[in-house]
């Protein structure tokens, strides 16, 4: 495998949706555990934590989801044409969870507070909903639920619901979701100094770090039994998945002994990461199996290498924004402790 | 059958989602610039009343702005669900801008963030006017990007096809369409023009509603200023793009105008209905078309007849044109006498009924908005891709599109009705007398 531009172009994607999945998992993990306590009237210990971080960058957030699926039509058109046509229903249904978050940070932390509870109960759910809306597209990517009808790609709904493979990428989606983000927030509430939302999360952190661990080894069994092929390439790259597992240790060390939380969520950041990147190279060059590879949907060169320049050219004015914009609301510590309020 | 039926019903569902979300672009896209020009003006006076009309008005925006995402995302998406066949075309010679774009999100979104959340952090108030720059910029951008990729749905160049596959693609000819430098230029000038109207719509309320207070008058007084100046570039722009349709889409224009035969010294109809190929009680305007078509009294204009049936759009776009001008016109108008009757110190323009013509204005701008896009888009009719591509060949095939018609349409409503109400609620509790009064008891308490 050689650096082609089809690799630099499935890399710089892959690289996004990472960065999604982590900023996202935060942003729905947040949402759950908010509406969980306030459902066991613990007082909202979550909420100012929520307001304080996730109001000022959830419109971020969301354009590293937007920033996926631009780039990669632009990157691999052809994807337009199977996941386009064939994801209309689980796509609508995901942007419709989107909107209810969205419209969460504007109706009721923006604007004029509309607390009520069936509301925090709403964008609650629905940062469970979404990764179990969204995390299926990599079941289907795995090949064997979409049809050729006439010439057209259809999806095999009861294909889909009665894999085993589709139900525990959901539920590893769920857990990892839980997981990242109570680890996250460990680190923010004790940044805040605030020692009982800590206390919450680290017990949430720890709660979650096993049903984490245990669904992603699930899926790996999942795999053998309906993509043999994917399977024997994952296998090869075992050695990625225990660096992926010894950082995952090291995440819940460090939490459970109350000890440098920051470098606890880093480490969590390289699990993820090692993991994800395996994985993605073991699906290499399946975008769509058996129908697409990256060499055949690509789009022609001249795009390609416009796009990689703007791509670069994009990262050099994102990059310290993306800087400025996390000095100011992560690591400022009269912001974090919420000392001051600035708000507009 | 079923084939044509999906591509009706994706276009339903295309105009459900964009007909809603340019709404909220195009505040997106205005307000930034108002926010910046209220609090330059604030600073440069020192008056406070500018700076804190500078804080109002962001403090709706993020409201407007978090819909625009939502509804933005949507319309994203949508094009590759509704439309596959057409993006996996529009992804080998115009994914460059759509890329461009999500960069010129990511500016505003992060600036946005900053901004807002930092309101009097700085001792100096030009370094936080500074952190608007961005967010200006970056809205602005992101309509010039997604009209540059609309513009080459009307004008599609930078490519060949040969045995149905695309080859020479140029990335930047597909960019510089003939189409694109007027709708760019159309589309950002009437953001502005609508979002300065909307804002006086705002001031001229409170007016109407009693309030005294010359803070209003302030409002009122800027944003018609801003008014007049965007007016006019809108309709010296809008004549170019009329000049672009009779050189490019003459169909379009001939569909808009109801100008069936090809003719020298053509009279703009205005209103009116159609008996047949007849326009009646019909206003007409002698040379009016051949003076915008071209520019010249006599010169000739391309008439319906020269074309095929099946490629002439519906002829009742003619109405949404009508729309659009007529709005153009009014603005341009009471905003011209509000300035002259302000500069030479005429009273009635303090008077409800001038108020209330103001009060309408900015709706107006909005229903201009709609009825543009309106216009250009079902006179693009049918094709999607002009020349190459129509709309029943790029539509999907799924055959789920009517439920999420339904669905999506609840949302929208639900997201509308939610807009209204968060603002509604948040500028009664609290007033700019209240506002003005609390800062002025913060100050008295000595600093913080
Ligand atoms: C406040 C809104 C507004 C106002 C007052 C006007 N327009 Fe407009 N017009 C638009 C908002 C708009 C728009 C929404 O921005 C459109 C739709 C698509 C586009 O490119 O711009 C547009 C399109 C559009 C087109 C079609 C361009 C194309 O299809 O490529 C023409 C010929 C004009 N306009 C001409 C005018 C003229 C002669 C006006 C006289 C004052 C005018 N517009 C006022
Ligand atoms: C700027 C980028 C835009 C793109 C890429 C785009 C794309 C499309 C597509 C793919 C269709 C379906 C095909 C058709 O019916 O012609 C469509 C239709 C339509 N679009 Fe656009 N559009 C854009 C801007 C807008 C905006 C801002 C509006 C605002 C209201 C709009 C209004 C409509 C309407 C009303 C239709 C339906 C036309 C019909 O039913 O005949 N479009 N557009
Ligand atoms: C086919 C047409 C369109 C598509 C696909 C589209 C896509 C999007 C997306 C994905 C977002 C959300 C970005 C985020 O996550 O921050 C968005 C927001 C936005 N869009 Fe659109 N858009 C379209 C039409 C337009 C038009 C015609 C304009 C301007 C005239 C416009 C201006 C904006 C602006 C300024 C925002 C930022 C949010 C806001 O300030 O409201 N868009 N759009």
């Amino acid at each position: 495998m050689t650096l082609t531009l089809e690799i630099i172009g499935i890399s710089v994607l892959w690289l996004f949706l990472f960065l999604y999945v982590i900023v996202a998992s935060i942003d729905f993990g947040a949402g759950f555990f908010n509406a969980y306590s306030a459902f066991t009237n613990k007082q909202h210990i979550l909420t100012n934590i929520i307001q304080r971080y996730l109001s000022p960058v959830w419109e971020v957030t969301n354009v590293f989801f937007v920033f996926f699926f631009v780039g990669i039509i632009g990157f691999f058109p052809q994807t337009a044409f199977y996941y386009g046509t064939t994801l209309l229903v689980p796509a609508s249904i995901a942007l419709v969870l989107l909107a209810i978050r969205g419209s969460y940070y504007a109706f009721a932390t923006y604007g004029a507070k509309i607390n009520h509870r069936g509301y925090i109960y709403m964008y609650g759910l629905s940062g469970l909903l979404l990764p179990a809306a969204l995390s299926p597209v990599l079941a289907i990517s795995e090949g064997g639920f979409i049809n050729m009808v006439d010439g057209n790609p259809q999806l095999d709904y009861w294909a889909l619901f009665t894999s085993p493979l589709m139900w525990s990428i959901v539920v590893l989606s769920l857990t990892a979701v839980l997981y990242i983000s109570a680890v996250f927030l460990t680190w923010y509430a004790n940044k805040a100094g605030d020692v009982k939302a800590t206390d919450l999360m680290r017990k949430y952190a720890l709660i979650w770090a096993g049903p984490a661990i245990i669904t992603a080894t699930g899926i790996i069994y999942e795999l053998r039994g309906h993509s043999p092929e994917h399977y024997e390439n994952l296998i090869g790259l075992w050695w990625v998945f225990a660096i992926s597992f010894l950082l995952f240790a090291g995440t819940v060390y460090l939490i459970w002994k109350r000890r440098n939380y920051g470098l606890a969520f880093i480490l969590l950041v390289g699990q993820f990461f090692t993991a994800f990147f395996a994985y993605g190279f073991s699906h290499f060059p399946y975008l769509l199996y058996p129908y697409l590879t990256i060499y055949d949907s690509f789009t022609n060169e001249t795009m390609a290498i416009a796009l990689i320049v703007a791509f670069i050219a994009g990262l050099g004015l994102l990059l310290p924004s993306l800087y400025l914009l996390f000095r100011l609301f992560l690591f400022d510590k009269e912001y974090v402790k919420g000392k001051s309020d600035y708000h507009a | 059958m079923v084939f044509e039926d999906t591509a009706l019903l994706s276009r339903i569902l295309t105009l459900l989602t964009l007909s809603f979300h340019i709404i909220y672009a195009t505040i997106g896209v205005g307000v930034p610039l108002m926010i910046m020009i209220a609090q330059w003006v604030g600073i440069k006076k020192n008056d406070d009343h500018y700076i804190l009309m500078a804080r109002r008005w962001a403090r709706g925006f993020v409201i407007t702005v978090a819909v625009g995402v939502v509804t933005g995302t949507a319309i994203g998406l949508q094009l590759s669900l509704l439309w596959p066949n057409f993006m996996q075309v529009a992804g080998n010679v115009i994914a460059l801008p759509l890329f461009m774009e999500v960069f010129a999100f990511f500016f505003e979104a992060i600036f946005l963030g900053i901004y807002l959340y930092t309101w009097d952090r700085f001792e100096d108030q030009r370094k936080h006017l500074l952190l608007l720059i961005p967010v200006a910029l970056g809205a602005a951008a992101s309509s010039v990007f997604i009209t540059i990729v609309n513009a080459f749905m009307n004008s599609p160049q930078g490519f060949e096809v040969l045995n149905g596959e695309l080859v020479n693609v140029s990335p930047f000819l597909a960019i510089f369409n003939p189409a694109m430098p007027t709708k760019v230029a159309h589309v950002v000038a009437t953001a502005f023009l609508t979002c300065a109207f909307l804002l006086a719509s705002i001031a001229a309320l409170r007016m109407i509603r009693g309030s005294n207070h010359i803070y209003h008058k302030k409002a009122l007084h800027l944003t018609m200023k801003l008014g007049l100046v965007f007016a006019i570039a809108t309709a010296i722009i809008g004549d170019f793009s009329g000049k672009y349709l009779a050189e490019y889409q003459p169909e379009k224009l001939a569909a808009a105008e109801w100008h069936f035969e090809t003719e020298e010294g053509a009279d703009l109809v205005l209103f009116g209905v159609l008996d047949g190929e007849e326009p009646k009680y019909a206003i007409r305007i002698p040379y009016a078309l051949s003076i915008l078509a071209h520019g010249l009294p006599d010169s000739e204009v391309t008439g319906l007849n020269e074309f095929p049936k099946d490629e002439v759009p519906p002829l009742w776009i003619h109405y949404l044109f009508d729309t659009m001008v007529s709005i153009g016109m009014w603005l341009a108008f009471i905003s011209f006498v509000y300035f002259v009757a302000s500069w030479r110190g005429w009273k009635f323009i303090k008077q409800k009924w001038f108020l209330w013509l103001t009060l309408i204005s900015g709706p107006l701008a909005l229903v201009a908005i709609e009825a543009g896009w309106w216009f250009t888009e079902v006179g693009r009719q049918p094709w999607i891709l002009r020349g190459y591509m129509t709309v029943e060949e790029a539509a999907t095939t799924s055959g789920q599109v009517d439920l999420m018609i339904i669905l999506f349409a609840g949302l929208y409503f639900i997201l509308g009705i939610g807009t209204i109400v968060v603002l509604l609620r948040m500028y009664k509790r609290n007033p700019i007398e209240k506002e003005l009064a609390d800062r002025e008891a913060q100050r008295d308490g000595g600093k913080e």
